[in-house]
This record gives C-alpha cells, structure tokens and sequence, in this order.
C-alpha cells in the first residue's frame, strides 16, 4: 500500500443518477479495512444507486472481494461506515445482520455449490432454511427459477454433472432464490467460454430488471461488464481511482484506467516487479563499454 | 552455544504459547458448537444424515476389525491359558479384554481414521470452495447447519460402533476357541457370564467411548473448520485428525482406566 500512485482528484458521482431515489442502496464513507497493519481498503467513497448494475473494477488483489465482503458484513470495516439500505452494517447485531442478509444473494466465483446436494435441492435450500413455505411451493418457485436461468431441465442433476457455466447459472438461480433486493457478483465472468460468458452476462442485466434489484459485479472483465453496467468504479490498491459511465470511464485520462481499459504492459502498473538493479544482479555494472 | 540454547528454549516456549492458544481457540469453538446445537433438536434429520455417513459407512472396517482382534485374543490367549490349565478362562479374558480397553480404544482409532479424516475433510473442502461462506450469506449459521450436525453424529455413533466391536469380537474369540480349539462351550459363557460385571465393566466401556466420540468429533469438524482453504492446508488438517484423535484417545485411555479400574 505505501507505493500507491497519486490519486488525482475524482468528480463527483453524477447527481442526475443518485438523484432517482433519495438514498443510494449501498453507500460506503470514508471505509478502511486492512489485517493488522496490511491495508486492503484506504477511504473508500462509493454510491450504489437502486435498480443499477454497478461494477467494481480493478485487477487482481485490489480489495474488490473484501469489499463484498464488508457489504455482507463478513467483516468490519477499520474506519469509516458501510451502509446498505439504509442500515449501518459494522453496528449490527448478528440477528440483524442475517435478516439483511436475506434480502442479499451473491454469486460466488466458482459458485460455490453444495456438492452434496443435487442442482433442485441447491437451489432449494434457502427457501428450505429461510421459509415456512410448503413443499409443493417451494417446488414451483425452484422450478421458476431454474427455468430463469434455462436450466429447468437439469434439475436432478449433481454439480459435478456441471459445466462451469452451468454451475454458474444453478449459483445464480440459488442467488435469487428468494428475490432479493441487491445481488451480489463476485467475478462472475471469470473461466467461461464465450457462449456462457454472454449467457451471464444477459441473466446479469435481464434478472436486474426483472426483480427490481441493485447489482454489484466485481470483475475485471473489461468487455463483458462494459455491455451491462450503469456505472463503474476502478479501484487500485484499494482506492478507488476513476468512476463514471461507461463511456466517461473508457474515456479517462487517468493513467491506471487509461492502462487498465486499453491492456498496456506497462505504465501505471510496471511490468517489471521491483527488485534490485538488473545490470548489477547480472554482475555487468562495471562492463559498460 | 549460549545461543543455541536460548533458541531452542524460545522455540519451545513458543510452541507451548502457540499450543495453549490453539487449544483455547478449539475450545471456544466447541461452546460455539454446543450452544448452536438446538438446530439438530428441532432437526435431528440433520444428525441422522450424518450417522449414516460417519457411523454406517464404518460398520464394514469396525465390523471386520472387531472379528479379528477377538480371534488373535483368543488364539494368544488360549496358548497362555493353556500353560496353566484354565482354558476354560478364555471367555474372560477375551471379553474382559475387549470390553475394557480393545473395543473402545481400537473402534475409536478405527472411527478416527475412517470417519474423522473424512468429515475433516469434507467441512475443509466446503470451506475451500467457499461453501462455508455461501452459507452465511444466504443466513444460515455454518456451525449450526454444517458442524453442530456432524459433531452430534460422531458423539452418538462411536458407543455403538464400540458396542458392536465388542460384540463381534467376543463372537470371534467363540469361533476360535469354542469351535476351532475345543474349549468347553458351557465354561465359555458361564464363566463370562459370572465374571462380567455389567456397571463395572459394560458401562465403563460405554462411559470411555463416549468420551473418545467427543474427542474425535470435537477434533475432526475443529481441524475442518480451522483448515487453511488451499488443498495442502485440507490435507494437512485431515493428517492432523488422525494424528491428534490417535494421541487422544490414547491419553484419555489412560486417564480413563487410571480412574476407573484402580481397586480392579
């Protein structure tokens, strides 16, 4: 963390979106996170609005999960307030927390199915565990959402029966087992062919609309998340550096994003890793000429 | 070599601190299982589920390895009885033998090794592939729904895998001596029979089982659940269930027999 590039000076979040309803669904204020003296989150400022697909966007080790995990209050922020829907998650008390929860899904990156239970009973599984709901319903509704996802048909099968896009859609359709009002995507797009990687990425969009939900997808899917977001956020050793529409973000100047969104090899983010002089390493420093 | 020698009584003093914290940190964990046991209360399909899997799944190796060892029983001890004219003891000495010390200990190493390793590896996996995690952002409590079940299951299968340990090996020590080496059907029994003391010797060997169940369970979904989530920290814990519960069951044996056969 102590070799973060200067952060210039972001513009605001457009008024004209957090304008649609009052409260954003999920705020972040000034929040720090880090293991001991390890930061992974330093003063994040973040807004997700209602009914948006945002994404968070940053390469590998930039604090994106962790800051899933501070929504689903898994952790706890250091410093700072994370608020989602209205509610201060690090002040809750478990009870409270689990009843936000229920009205959070999140895809996992690879899924994360039960893989003792088949595809119908994954899916099943938090009406069983968070419902009173009979079983005759709770059997429409899985089929309800399997067919959601064009898996209606692979109801009995096992996970390991699975392609990795299919488990992907069986996570999603556990995901929005008991429609919730945020859901969460944690990498989505990450291993898929392309045909899956389109499938998720329509269900991403189409499911958004069809609840009624917030989205948040964490990726570093330049591409794929381009064609489905409402607004983005880049983040860079946990801060966030550039923010705006898709268009106003591929557009930035900043050097990481301009790096980030157009693959350079080397700028922001050199392509050596720092270590020693390479010409003394070699042992040639005094051979110049 | 002063310096040597403060090293090594850092290192060891280090490895103490670092025991006894680790030993609190699994004890905290199983007062978190315990008071989120009400979940199998109201659910005991959740316990049954894993009865099957622990204890049923251990019937053929518990089974098979009870035979055995009340077979060697009977052939080592029919040569030894022999010497002294009381063959006739062989009932006794195999089943005093099995239901003290053989059965619980041997059907507990056994339970360790079969069930244990798996159910370690199995909660280790659940961790590593974000399962665990899932589970808590659906909320549901993983120690409730994953490890408070699994816990109970290995408490309640081990007295009974031992019972029948127990009882297939006295059947084993029969075969051998009653049928293969002609001891007197009638004194087999009957003098089992007489010398068997039910609180004395059944009950303390139900009592010690028990406690080596709690041990294993208590072990296996702690090393589980503690397991660092990459495929050489699943590994790692799975050895570690064995090795542990193995010593485990091993001391406690002794504290056990220590308090329960000392005027015996």
């Amino acid at each position: 963390m102590s070799s973060a590039p200067p952060v210039p000076s972001l513009p605001p979040a457009p008024a004209a979106r957090a304008a649609a309803h009052a409260e954003p669904l999920v705020a972040f204020r000034g929040v720090s996170f880090g293991y001991g003296r390890r930061m992974i989150l330093e003063g994040l400022d973040l807004e997700v609005p209602r009914g948006q697909v945002v994404s968070i966007m940053g390469g590998s080790g930039c604090g994106k999960t962790t800051l899933l995990r501070l929504i689903g209050g898994a952790v706890k922020a250091s410093s700072g307030s994370v608020r989602v829907a209205g509610q201060a998650v690090e002040t809750l008390r478990r009870d409270d927390l689990y009843r936000l929860r229920r009205r959070m899904g999140m895809l996992f990156q690879f899924g994360a199915l039960f893989t003792d239970l088949s595809v119908f009973d994954n899916v099943a599984f938090p009406m069983r565990e968070r419902t009173d709901l009979p079983e005759p319903v709770i059997r429409d509704l899985v089929l309800l959402k399997l067919h959601a996802v064009g898996l209606r048909g692979a109801a009995r099968l096992m996970p390991n029966e699975l392609s990795g896009g299919m488990a992907r859609r069986v996570a999603l359709a556990r995901a929005i087992a008991l429609d919730p009002e945020l859901i969460m995507y944690d990498e989505p797009f990450t291993g898929l062919d392309p045909i899956s990687l389109a499938v998720i990425s329509n269900l991403i969009r189409t499911l958004n609309v069809a609840l009624g939900a917030t989205s948040i997808v964490v990726t570093h899917d330049v591409r794929e998340s381009m064609r489905i977001l409402d607004y983005c956020y880049l983040m860079a050793e946990g801060r966030i550096v550039a923010r705006g529409t898709p268009d106003e973000i591929l557009a930035s100047d900043q050097p990481y994003a301009r790096q980030f969104f157009h693959g350079g090899i080397d700028g922001a983010v050199p392509f050596h890793y720092p270590g020693a002089d390479y010409r003394t390493e070699l042992g040639l420093a005094g051979h110049d000429r | 070599m002063i310096d040597r020698g403060l090293l090594t009584v850092r290192g060891a003093g280090r490895s103490t601190i670092d025991g006894v914290l680790r030993l609190g940190y699994a004890t905290r964990f199983l007062w978190l299982t315990l008071t989120h046991s009400l979940t199998c209360l109201q659910r005991p399909r959740l316990v049954v589920r894993e009865i099957y899997f622990s204890g049923v799944l251990s019937l053929v190796i518990v089974l098979v390895s009870g035979l055995f060892v009340g077979m060697v029983l009977a052939l080592q001890g029919y040569q030894t009885l022999r010497t002294y004219g009381s063959e006739s003891a062989l009932g006794v000495l195999v089943a005093l033998s099995l239901l003290r010390e053989l059965g619980p200990v041997i059907s507990a190493l056994l339970f360790a090794s079969r069930a244990g390793s798996a159910v370690t590896a199995e909660i280790g996996l659940m961790k590593a592939t974000e399962q665990l995690r899932a589970m808590e952002m659906m909320a549901v409590d993983p120690v409730a729904r994953v490890i408070a079940p699994r816990f109970w299951a290995g408490v309640l299968s081990l007295p009974v895998l031992s019972a029948m340990f127990t009882a297939i090996g006295i059947y084993g020590g029969y075969l051998i001596g009653v049928v293969l080496l002609g001891v007197d059907e009638g004194s087999f029994w009957s003098q089992m029979q007489n010398s068997v003391d039910f609180r004395e010797d059944v009950v303390n060997g139900m009592i010690k089982s028990l406690v080596f169940g709690v041990a294993v369970a208590w072990i296996a979904v702690f090393e589980g659940y503690d397991a660092p989530p990459t495929a050489e920290g699943v590994s790692g814990a799975t050895t570690r269930t064995v090795v542990t519960s193995a010593l485990a069951i091993l001391f406690l044996d002794y504290i056990l027999t220590s308090l329960m056969f000392r005027g015996a």
